[in-house]
């Protein structure tokens, strides 16, 4: 199922003269600086419009209405500044061609006199409109964008598409991906929307007309949003509303035929593609910077074999063109050109940067099933979407080599996402739950757990609670119930005392775990603590717990 | 149901299956595993095992001893077999969190050497109790494969280099899947155990026969008092098992009572009830 992002920036114009000096130095992107071949957005501004800006502004912040969709996490995509910042617009002569959201929330809004606007609000900065400055601005916006999913495309003169069929995974799901783009977007001081959603269109309405988020596959929502959501002419929509149309659902009821000959094809199309029923391709940009190779056939292509042996070809190139430059891959595009004028991609990331043709090639081949090359591939490109230096390896001729496991771990990250495949390191922390986290798997693990603590091979997250009965202070129970079923305890160790750590949450203060190991009658052993020190109720409720399993 | 120790040499006539209890008759018992038999037994034997392509090439007879004698004498290769598929499952209420499979194969791995892959189904395993048993966290990655556990097994096995892979499997496992796992098992080489997990109490599916080479259970079993010469000292001692064998492919079952896995993931012999087996129930 096709899956699209659209991104809407509401103040595009005006947002992008706003140079994030304070913002420069937390980058974006992690890796920035260390490979010219990953894009980090603090380049991406026009360098142009920067000499008619005050520096010492607060970033804008986004309308209060902004993705009410999704409520999980602490205001997700909440951006740096709360500050509404100084009122910006862009002019065309004397017409207001844009406002931000500071002006908006004076009362601006394009179409004004200029005038009118400067009578209405003191202090009012003023540029003039670059409409091809946006445009570059925009483009090197979705040249960035490519970090997220091979297929994007620029929807001037304000929004992006972004093609994440397949791609998700890699960022830890739709929800995440979508939290992660807005809050890299909105770190640079762009006020952004964006919703995933089926097909191009409804993502467009939604981001625009709907506060954005994530729509459900199937979902049908675009009836009860404004005919304006179809992206139809100014003037087709003024004489659509004289019709009497307000909504699309009402729209897409009515009798197809006169609208068509009152309107043209035009409507007709933008409504079957509101619906799903007509395809509507996204024509992708292909950032120049990039290595990457292309071969084109002379009769379509339609087999899986035929794609292996030119996914060898090329990854063969690739590879060639990454050893000279001293890079390695760590994400790689495979862009297949169908004669319909239609792109299909997949989309690989690897744990290490590589540049192993046959590592690269499998790892391709095991994506082809998710191509669906329709009446037929014309021309196929292979993108480096992401590079890394390549750091070579001492190896010693005495000892045995420590065996590589990057490539299994680069398969299993592409087939159960990057997130669910990891080590386990440990943490300085005492409370059991907080000694571990996960790192990636190819990060080397360093320390370890103290010996003579004795702790179970199975955590219960979060613990359970139990009955148990035992004498207080400090003495282990003599039975305990979990689960409806009563065990009695033959032999106890403990107790182990954990203290809060005060110097995360409050209530920690001088809260306090005694931790017991248990057997019961049949051997099985248990890890119980009880919470509070057994005497002083301020250190917790004297309440049973089962944490673990020996 | 048998071990080596307590039957006699039998001549290789005596090998006809018997699968009765074996301390009514004892002297019935089939040929003690470990043992070689005559040579026509040697090669029919050596025939089923191409039969079956037990013996791949690189893997043939490599094994881990689990350094209990009676244990290994009664596997065929004198200890786990690597290259081939192994289930473990513990006994009785504690199928669900299999603690004490999971320690049993921790215990295993841990006297291995080289990365391990270990499968989940959900993340509930707990690191710090790995390390405690002597299987270091930079040896063992994680997969969290929700239901394609036993996919992302089988590509463990499509990479040299690991040591071995475990997986933990809930739920029935057909013949054919698990014969697909024997077979990948074998041409790697890489050491494969299954631990089965099941939400519900004495699961049939846990007995329903798989291509496994070994099935093992492990119980957990009353210990004795910390301090064998003051039983009422509070504390707790070693922890024991009753490790059963419940199927062994070209050996017999078995049960023994053994100390469970140290910090080097070594198992302890039981000292009152040394060199002498205990029956299954």
């Amino acid at each position: 199922m096709r899956r699209v992002v659209s991104v809407w920036f509401p103040t595009f114009s005006t947002d992008r003269l706003w140079r994030p000096e304070e913002a420069r130095g937390s980058a974006p992107d992690p890796a920035k600086g260390q490979a010219p071949w990953n894009h980090s957005l603090s380049d991406l501004e026009g360098r142009g419009a920067s000499q008619s800006v005050v520096t010492s502004r607060m970033p804008p912040s986004l309308p209060d209405h902004f993705n009410k969709r999704d409520r999980r996490g602490p205001a997700p995509f909440a951006g740096p500044g709360q500050s509404p910042g100084l009122p910006e617009i862009t002019v065309t002569g004397r017409l207001v061609t844009s406002v931000n959201t500071a002006a908006a929330t004076q009362g601006l809004q394009a179409g004004m006199k200029l005038a009118q606007a400067q009578s209405l609000v003191a202090g009012l900065v003023v540029h003039e409109a670059d409409p091809a400055g946006d445009a570059v601005a925009l483009r090197r916006l979705a040249e960035w964008c490519v970090r997220y999913a091979p297929l994007v495309a620029d929807d001037p003169p304000d929004g992006l598409w972004i093609d994440v069929t397949g791609s998700t995974h890699l960022h830890g799901g739709e929800t995440r991906l979508l939290r992660d783009l807005l809050r890299r977007l909105h770190a640079q001081g762009l006020a952004v929307r964006a919703a995933v959603a089926d097909t191009p269109a409804v993502a467009h309405a939604v981001a625009r007309f709907g506060g954005g988020g994530v729509v459900p596959s199937g979902a049908a929502v675009m009836a009860d949003f404004p005919i304006d959501a179809l992206r139809l002419p100014a003037g087709m929509l003024a004489d659509l509303r004289l019709m009497g149309f307000e909504r699309v659902g009402p729209l897409a009821k009515a009798a197809r035929a006169p609208l068509v000959r009152r309107f043209g094809p035009l409507l007709a199309a933008r409504l079957d593609q509101a619906a799903g029923r007509l395809f509507e391709p996204i024509m992708p940009i292909v950032p120049p910077a990039l290595i990457q190779a292309r071969l084109a056939f002379v009769e379509p292509l339609l087999t899986a074999e035929a794609f292996s042996t030119v996914i060898g070809r090329l990854v063969e190139i690739v590879c060639g063109e990454l050893e000279r430059a001293g890079l390695g891959a760590r994400r790689l595009d495979l862009l297949f050109e169908r004669v319909d004028g239609t792109v299909q991609a997949i989309r690989i990331g690897t744990a290490r940067p590589g540049r192993n043709a046959r590592h690269l090639g499998r790892m391709l081949n095991e994506r082809l099933e998710r191509v669906d090359p329709g009446l037929g591939v014309e021309a196929m490109r292979l993108i480096v979407a992401a590079a890394d230096p390549v750091k070579l390896e001492q190896v010693s001729l005495v000892e045995p080599a420590a065996p590589d496991i990057a490539p299994l771990v680069d398969r299993l990250a592409n087939r159960l996402g990057e997130a669910r495949i990891y080590r386990i390191a440990p943490l300085e922390s005492d409370v059991p739950e907080r000694s571990v986290r996960l790192i990636p798997a190819m990060s080397p693990v360093i320390g370890g757990w103290p010996a003579d603590l004795p702790r179970p091979v199975r955590l219960l997250d979060p613990p359970q609670p139990v009955e148990a009965m035992a004498l207080l202070p400090d003495h282990p129970p003599i039975a305990f119930t979990w689960r409806r079923v009563r065990h009695r305890v033959r032999h106890a160790d403990g107790p182990e005392r954990i203290a809060g750590e005060w110097w995360k949450r409050d209530r920690e203060w001088i809260s306090v775990r005694d931790y017991f190991r248990v057997e019961d009658e049949d051997g099985r052993r248990f890890w119980l603590f009880r919470r509070g020190n057994g005497s002083d109720a301020d250190t917790g409720d004297m309440r049973w717990f089962l944490h673990g399993f020996f | 149901m048998f071990t080596a120790l307590t039957i006699p040499e039998m001549p290789a006539a005596g090998a006809v299956s018997y699968n009765g209890p074996s301390l009514a008759r004892p002297v019935l018992a089939c040929v003690p595993a470990g043992k070689l038999p005559s040579p026509a037994i040697a090669l029919l034997r050596e025939r089923i095992a191409r039969i079956e392509r037990i013996h791949a090439p690189g893997a043939a007879d490599r094994s881990l001893p689990l350094g209990i004698e009676a244990i290994d004498q009664a596997l065929p290769t004198g200890g786990i077999r690597l290259g081939a598929l192994h289930e473990a499952a513990s006994a009785g209420p504690d199928t669900e969190h299999a603690a004490a499979a999971t320690l049993f194969v921790a215990g295993i791995l841990a006297r291995l050497e080289g990365p391990v892959l270990w499968v989940l189904r959900q993340a509930d395993l707990f690191a710090p109790g790995l390390a405690a048993a002597g299987l270091q966290p930079n040896r063992v990655i994680f997969a969290e494969a929700g239901k394609d556990v036993l996919a992302v097994m089988e590509e463990g096995f499509r990479h040299a280099g690991l040591a071995a892979v475990v997986a933990e499997h809930t739920g029935r496992l057909s013949l054919v899947a698990s014969r697909r796992l024997q077979l990948a098992a074998e041409q790697s080489g890489i050491l494969a155990i299954l631990i089965r997990r099941s939400p519900s109490f004495d699961d049939p599916a846990l007995n329903e026969p798989t291509a496994a080479a070994t099935r093992w259970r492990i119980a957990a079993l009353p210990s004795p008092p910390a301090l064998a010469h003051a039983p009422d000292t509070p504390g707790l001692g070693r922890a024991r098992w009753q490790v059963d064998l419940t199927r062994c492919r070209g050996g017999e079952p078995g049960s023994w009572m053994v100390e469970a896995c140290d910090a080097t993931g070594r198992l302890g012999l039981v000292p009152d009830v040394f060199n002498r087996s205990v029956m299954a129930a």
